[in-house]
Protein backbone atom coordinates (compact mmCIF):
# COMPACT_ATOMS: atom_id res chain seq x y z
CA UNK A 1 0.00 0.00 0.00
CA UNK A 2 2.95 2.18 0.92
CA UNK A 3 5.71 0.50 -1.20
CA UNK A 4 5.97 3.89 -3.21
CA UNK A 5 6.61 5.78 0.20
CA UNK A 6 9.71 2.95 1.18
CA UNK A 7 10.98 3.45 -2.25
CA UNK A 8 10.90 7.03 -2.32
CA UNK A 9 12.44 7.22 1.26
CA UNK A 10 15.31 5.02 0.53
CA UNK A 11 16.00 7.18 -2.89
CA UNK A 12 16.12 10.46 -0.53
CA UNK A 13 18.41 8.42 2.26
CA UNK A 14 19.97 5.96 1.34
CA UNK A 15 22.86 6.03 3.56
CA UNK A 16 19.97 6.66 6.62
CA UNK A 17 17.67 3.93 5.87
CA UNK A 18 19.40 0.83 6.44
CA UNK A 19 16.48 -1.96 5.46
CA UNK A 20 13.04 -2.23 4.28
CA UNK A 21 10.56 -4.72 4.44
CA UNK A 22 6.82 -6.23 4.90
CA UNK A 23 6.11 -7.18 8.58
CA UNK A 24 4.10 -10.20 9.41
CA UNK A 25 0.72 -8.31 9.61
CA UNK A 26 1.67 -7.09 6.02
CA UNK A 27 2.65 -3.65 6.85
CA UNK A 28 5.65 -1.80 5.26
CA UNK A 29 8.45 -1.22 7.13
CA UNK A 30 11.93 0.85 7.17
CA UNK A 31 14.86 0.68 9.18
CA UNK A 32 16.30 4.08 9.96
CA UNK A 33 19.35 5.28 11.96
CA UNK A 34 18.69 6.60 15.10
CA UNK A 35 20.87 9.68 14.44
CA UNK A 36 18.32 10.61 11.08
CA UNK A 37 15.27 10.02 12.60
CA UNK A 38 14.52 14.13 12.54
CA UNK A 39 15.69 14.46 9.50
CA UNK A 40 13.44 11.36 8.17
CA UNK A 41 10.84 12.19 9.59
CA UNK A 42 10.50 16.03 8.75
CA UNK A 43 10.78 14.46 5.31
CA UNK A 44 7.55 12.36 5.44
CA UNK A 45 5.52 15.09 7.09
CA UNK A 46 6.72 17.93 4.50
CA UNK A 47 7.06 15.96 1.07
CA UNK A 48 4.32 16.99 -0.85
CA UNK A 49 3.53 13.49 -2.10
CA UNK A 50 4.29 11.38 0.91
CA UNK A 51 2.36 14.43 3.36
CA UNK A 52 2.59 11.70 7.02
CA UNK A 53 0.59 14.25 8.34
CA UNK A 54 -0.17 12.01 11.28
CA UNK A 55 2.11 10.14 14.15
CA UNK A 56 -0.69 7.53 15.52
CA UNK A 57 1.47 5.67 17.66
CA UNK A 58 5.04 5.72 18.75
CA UNK A 59 6.33 2.93 21.26
CA UNK A 60 9.68 1.11 22.03
CA UNK A 61 10.80 -3.23 22.04
CA UNK A 62 13.14 -4.05 24.64
CA UNK A 63 15.39 -7.41 22.88
CA UNK A 64 17.25 -6.88 26.02
CA UNK A 65 20.18 -9.78 24.95
CA UNK A 66 20.51 -8.19 21.75
CA UNK A 67 22.60 -5.57 20.14
CA UNK A 68 20.74 -2.63 19.77
CA UNK A 69 19.12 -3.57 22.79
CA UNK A 70 15.75 -1.07 22.17
CA UNK A 71 14.12 -0.20 19.01
CA UNK A 72 11.79 2.21 18.82
CA UNK A 73 8.69 2.12 16.40
CA UNK A 74 7.31 5.02 14.65
CA UNK A 75 3.69 4.32 13.04
CA UNK A 76 2.99 6.68 10.31
CA UNK A 77 -0.36 7.77 8.32
CA UNK A 78 -1.13 10.56 5.84
CA UNK A 79 -4.64 11.67 5.96
CA UNK A 80 -4.30 13.04 2.68
CA UNK A 81 -2.70 10.15 1.02
CA UNK A 82 -4.45 7.47 3.23
CA UNK A 83 -1.30 5.48 3.05
CA UNK A 84 0.82 3.88 6.64
CA UNK A 85 4.64 3.14 6.78
CA UNK A 86 6.27 1.94 10.47
CA UNK A 87 9.75 3.31 11.58
CA UNK A 88 11.74 1.68 13.37
CA UNK A 89 14.89 3.05 15.34
CA UNK A 90 17.54 0.51 17.13
CA UNK A 91 19.10 2.68 20.03
CA UNK A 92 21.76 1.20 21.82
CA UNK A 93 21.30 0.83 26.00
CA UNK A 94 24.56 2.62 26.67
CA UNK A 95 23.65 5.84 24.77
CA UNK A 96 19.25 5.84 24.81
CA UNK A 97 19.24 9.33 23.03
CA UNK A 98 16.88 10.32 19.85
CA UNK A 99 15.99 12.77 18.68
CA UNK A 100 12.31 14.26 19.36
CA UNK A 101 9.60 14.20 16.65
CA UNK A 102 7.74 16.74 19.05
CA UNK A 103 8.35 19.90 16.87
CA UNK A 104 6.90 17.72 13.60
CA UNK A 105 4.18 16.11 15.43
CA UNK A 106 2.42 17.65 18.53
CA UNK A 107 0.79 14.52 19.33
CA UNK A 108 4.26 12.54 19.86
CA UNK A 109 4.76 14.81 23.10
CA UNK A 110 2.79 11.96 25.08
CA UNK A 111 4.17 8.83 23.69
CA UNK A 112 7.75 10.43 24.01
CA UNK A 113 7.18 10.48 27.50
CA UNK A 114 5.73 7.51 27.44
CA UNK A 115 8.49 5.60 26.24
CA UNK A 116 11.25 7.26 28.74
CA UNK A 117 8.71 6.60 31.38
CA UNK A 118 8.42 2.66 30.49
CA UNK A 119 11.94 1.90 28.64
CA UNK A 120 14.05 4.65 29.48
CA UNK A 121 14.99 6.12 26.19
CA UNK A 122 15.22 9.51 26.52
CA UNK A 123 14.64 12.56 23.66
CA UNK A 124 16.87 15.41 22.93
CA UNK A 125 14.69 18.32 22.84
CA UNK A 126 11.48 17.50 24.40
CA UNK A 127 9.85 20.30 25.50
CA UNK A 128 8.64 18.13 28.90
CA UNK A 129 10.34 15.05 29.59
CA UNK A 130 8.58 13.89 32.43
CA UNK A 131 7.41 10.35 33.01
CA UNK A 132 3.73 9.93 31.48
CA UNK A 133 1.75 7.00 33.48
CA UNK A 134 4.33 6.56 36.95
CA UNK A 135 4.91 8.95 39.53
CA UNK A 136 8.00 11.02 40.20
CA UNK A 137 9.25 8.91 42.81
CA UNK A 138 9.41 5.89 40.64
CA UNK A 139 13.07 4.40 40.06
CA UNK A 140 13.47 2.70 36.94
CA UNK A 141 11.63 1.74 34.18
CA UNK A 142 9.20 -0.93 34.78
CA UNK A 143 8.73 -2.42 30.69
CA UNK A 144 12.31 -3.02 30.55
CA UNK A 145 12.54 -6.19 31.21
CA UNK A 146 15.13 -6.62 34.22
CA UNK A 147 12.93 -4.75 35.60
CA UNK A 148 12.29 -6.81 38.81
CA UNK A 149 8.63 -8.85 38.39
CA UNK A 150 8.22 -7.88 42.36
CA UNK A 151 9.53 -4.26 41.59
CA UNK A 152 6.72 -2.38 44.01
CA UNK A 153 7.20 1.23 44.61
CA UNK A 154 4.42 2.19 46.82
CA UNK A 155 4.22 6.29 47.66
CA UNK A 156 2.84 5.10 51.19
CA UNK A 157 3.68 2.92 53.29
CA UNK A 158 1.16 -0.71 53.10
CA UNK A 159 -0.03 -3.22 55.89
CA UNK A 160 1.36 -6.09 55.68
CA UNK A 161 1.35 -8.68 53.32
CA UNK A 162 1.86 -12.31 53.06
CA UNK A 163 4.56 -13.13 51.55
CA UNK A 164 2.76 -15.66 49.14
CA UNK A 165 0.37 -13.14 47.66
CA UNK A 166 3.39 -11.09 46.11
CA UNK A 167 3.64 -12.58 43.24
CA UNK A 168 6.56 -14.69 41.48
CA UNK A 169 10.31 -13.76 41.26
CA UNK A 170 12.88 -13.42 43.40
CA UNK A 171 12.43 -10.99 46.51
CA UNK A 172 13.16 -7.83 46.58
CA UNK A 173 13.94 -5.35 44.05
CA UNK B 1 -25.72 -6.57 78.56
CA UNK B 2 -22.79 -5.14 76.79
CA UNK B 3 -23.79 -1.55 78.64
CA UNK B 4 -24.13 -2.58 82.38
CA UNK B 5 -21.67 0.58 82.82
CA UNK B 6 -23.99 3.02 82.00
CA UNK B 7 -26.69 1.43 83.72
CA UNK B 8 -27.60 3.35 86.97
CA UNK B 9 -28.98 1.10 89.91
CA UNK B 10 -31.19 3.93 91.52
CA UNK B 11 -32.77 4.84 88.31
CA UNK B 12 -33.95 1.91 87.76
CA UNK B 13 -31.14 0.16 85.86
CA UNK B 14 -32.76 -1.57 82.85
CA UNK B 15 -35.30 0.97 82.66
CA UNK B 16 -32.28 3.48 81.46
CA UNK B 17 -30.70 0.66 79.18
CA UNK B 18 -33.57 -0.29 77.39
CA UNK B 19 -33.93 4.07 77.00
CA UNK B 20 -30.92 4.12 75.57
CA UNK B 21 -30.92 1.58 73.55
CA UNK B 22 -34.28 2.64 72.29
CA UNK B 23 -32.40 6.03 71.36
CA UNK B 24 -29.50 3.57 69.01
CA UNK B 25 -32.11 2.65 67.46
CA UNK B 26 -33.68 5.86 66.50
CA UNK B 27 -30.13 7.35 65.68
CA UNK B 28 -29.01 4.26 63.67
CA UNK B 29 -32.33 4.42 61.30
CA UNK B 30 -32.00 7.98 60.48
CA UNK B 31 -28.27 7.57 59.94
CA UNK B 32 -28.47 3.96 58.46
CA UNK B 33 -31.40 5.07 55.28
CA UNK B 34 -29.61 8.21 54.68
CA UNK B 35 -26.01 7.00 53.70
CA UNK B 36 -24.50 9.23 50.95
CA UNK B 37 -21.96 7.36 48.90
CA UNK B 38 -18.81 9.10 47.38
CA UNK B 39 -18.23 8.49 43.84
CA UNK B 40 -14.55 6.68 43.46
CA UNK B 41 -15.10 4.83 39.91
CA UNK B 42 -11.69 4.10 38.80
CA UNK B 43 -12.60 1.32 36.36
CA UNK B 44 -15.08 -0.85 34.50
CA UNK B 45 -16.73 -1.65 38.41
CA UNK B 46 -17.40 2.45 38.02
CA UNK B 47 -20.05 1.20 35.09
CA UNK B 48 -21.29 -1.08 37.31
CA UNK B 49 -21.37 1.71 39.86
CA UNK B 50 -23.63 3.98 38.00
CA UNK B 51 -26.15 0.95 37.41
CA UNK B 52 -25.75 0.71 40.88
CA UNK B 53 -27.10 4.15 41.03
CA UNK B 54 -29.60 4.21 38.15
CA UNK B 55 -33.29 3.39 38.23
CA UNK B 56 -32.94 0.05 37.97
CA UNK B 57 -31.19 -1.08 40.99
CA UNK B 58 -31.84 2.17 42.29
CA UNK B 59 -29.98 2.67 45.37
CA UNK B 60 -31.97 5.90 46.00
CA UNK B 61 -35.22 3.99 47.77
CA UNK B 62 -32.25 3.03 50.38
CA UNK B 63 -31.59 6.46 51.03
CA UNK B 64 -27.88 6.31 49.16
CA UNK B 65 -27.79 8.94 47.04
CA UNK B 66 -23.94 9.70 45.14
CA UNK B 67 -22.49 12.99 46.58
CA UNK B 68 -19.14 14.38 44.40
CA UNK B 69 -17.36 15.87 47.68
CA UNK B 70 -16.07 14.35 50.52
CA UNK B 71 -17.09 16.58 52.53
CA UNK B 72 -21.07 15.46 52.28
CA UNK B 73 -20.34 11.76 52.05
CA UNK B 74 -20.78 9.02 54.68
CA UNK B 75 -19.09 6.23 52.61
CA UNK B 76 -16.78 5.83 50.15
CA UNK B 77 -17.72 2.97 47.39
CA UNK B 78 -14.00 2.56 45.88
CA UNK B 79 -14.83 0.57 42.40
CA UNK B 80 -11.75 -0.31 40.19
CA UNK B 81 -8.21 -0.93 39.80
CA UNK B 82 -6.19 1.23 42.78
CA UNK B 83 -2.86 2.24 41.23
CA UNK B 84 -0.85 3.19 43.71
CA UNK B 85 -0.19 6.31 42.10
CA UNK B 86 -4.31 6.88 42.64
CA UNK B 87 -3.61 5.50 46.29
CA UNK B 88 -2.32 8.74 47.41
CA UNK B 89 -5.59 10.45 46.28
CA UNK B 90 -7.38 7.77 47.68
CA UNK B 91 -6.03 8.87 51.21
CA UNK B 92 -6.74 11.88 50.78
CA UNK B 93 -10.53 12.07 50.11
CA UNK B 94 -10.62 9.44 52.65
CA UNK B 95 -9.45 11.73 54.83
CA UNK B 96 -11.03 14.12 53.86
CA UNK B 97 -14.40 12.53 54.65
CA UNK B 98 -16.59 13.28 57.92
CA UNK B 99 -16.45 10.66 60.57
CA UNK B 100 -18.30 8.39 60.71
CA UNK B 101 -17.35 6.99 57.72
CA UNK B 102 -16.95 3.81 55.92
CA UNK B 103 -15.68 2.26 53.16
CA UNK B 104 -17.03 -0.52 50.56
CA UNK B 105 -14.75 -2.44 48.70
CA UNK B 106 -16.34 -3.35 45.39
CA UNK B 107 -14.90 -6.03 42.72
CA UNK B 108 -11.88 -8.16 42.90
CA UNK B 109 -9.02 -5.66 41.86
CA UNK B 110 -10.62 -2.97 45.16
CA UNK B 111 -10.60 -6.33 47.29
CA UNK B 112 -6.97 -7.73 46.58
CA UNK B 113 -5.78 -6.42 43.19
CA UNK B 114 -7.90 -9.06 41.40
CA UNK B 115 -6.42 -9.92 37.72
CA UNK B 116 -3.67 -7.42 38.01
CA UNK B 117 -2.38 -7.55 41.27
CA UNK B 118 0.91 -8.76 39.69
CA UNK B 119 1.36 -5.61 37.73
CA UNK B 120 4.11 -3.05 38.91
CA UNK B 121 1.67 -0.32 39.74
CA UNK B 122 -1.12 -2.05 41.50
CA UNK B 123 -1.77 -1.68 44.92
CA UNK B 124 -3.17 -4.70 46.34
CA UNK B 125 -6.22 -4.11 48.09
CA UNK B 126 -7.88 -1.03 48.95
CA UNK B 127 -7.74 -2.43 52.52
CA UNK B 128 -3.78 -1.76 51.95
CA UNK B 129 -4.28 1.97 52.26
CA UNK B 130 -7.56 2.71 54.28
CA UNK B 131 -9.73 0.51 56.21
CA UNK B 132 -12.32 -1.35 54.49
CA UNK B 133 -15.89 -2.29 56.28
CA UNK B 134 -17.59 -4.01 53.28
CA UNK B 135 -16.26 -6.21 50.94
CA UNK B 136 -18.36 -6.60 47.44
CA UNK B 137 -16.70 -9.63 45.70
CA UNK B 138 -16.97 -9.87 41.78
CA UNK B 139 -15.65 -9.02 38.29
CA UNK B 140 -17.23 -6.61 38.35
CA UNK B 141 -20.10 -7.24 41.08
CA UNK B 142 -23.62 -6.62 39.43
CA UNK B 143 -25.73 -3.98 40.73
CA UNK B 144 -27.63 -6.27 42.86
CA UNK B 145 -24.70 -7.31 44.60
CA UNK B 146 -23.74 -3.76 45.48
CA UNK B 147 -27.60 -3.18 46.79
CA UNK B 148 -26.21 -6.23 49.11
CA UNK B 149 -23.19 -4.98 50.03
CA UNK B 150 -25.11 -1.68 50.93
CA UNK B 151 -27.80 -3.59 53.33
CA UNK B 152 -24.59 -5.10 55.02
CA UNK B 153 -23.48 -1.65 55.30
CA UNK B 154 -27.03 -0.83 57.18
CA UNK B 155 -26.81 -3.53 59.17
CA UNK B 156 -23.59 -2.65 60.75
CA UNK B 157 -24.67 0.90 61.18
CA UNK B 158 -27.58 -0.32 62.84
CA UNK B 159 -25.26 -2.51 65.50
CA UNK B 160 -23.09 0.36 66.68
CA UNK B 161 -23.91 2.30 69.63
CA UNK B 162 -24.41 5.69 70.17
CA UNK B 163 -21.91 5.47 73.66
CA UNK B 164 -18.98 4.44 71.18
CA UNK B 165 -20.34 5.83 68.20
CA UNK B 166 -17.25 6.97 67.34
CA UNK B 167 -15.44 4.15 66.07
CA UNK B 168 -11.89 3.63 67.52
CA UNK B 169 -8.71 4.82 65.68
CA UNK B 170 -7.69 1.81 63.35
CA UNK B 171 -4.25 1.11 62.78
CA UNK B 172 -4.62 1.04 58.98
CA UNK B 173 -3.97 3.43 56.28
CA UNK B 174 -0.28 2.25 56.35
CA UNK B 175 0.61 3.05 59.37
CA UNK B 176 0.83 -0.39 60.50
Amino acid sequence: MSQAAIQRLQERFPAAVTGAGVSRGGDDVALVKREAIGEVCRFLREDPELVFDMAPYITAVDYQASEPRFELIYQMYSTKKNHRIRLRVGVPESDPVVDTVTGIWKGADWYERYCWDMYGIRFAGHPDPRRLYMYEEFVGHPLRKDYSLRGRQPLMPERPVDERFRGPGPTGG
Amino acid sequence: MAHRDTMDAELGGDVVFAHTSQLDKIINLARANSLHYLLFGLACCGIELMQFGGPRADADRFGAVFRATPRQADFMIVAGTLTYKMAERLKLLYDQMAEPKYVISMGSCANCGGLFQLAYSVCKGVDKVVPVDVYVPGCPPRPEALTEGLLRLQDLIMRERWKDKRRPPRTAAGKA
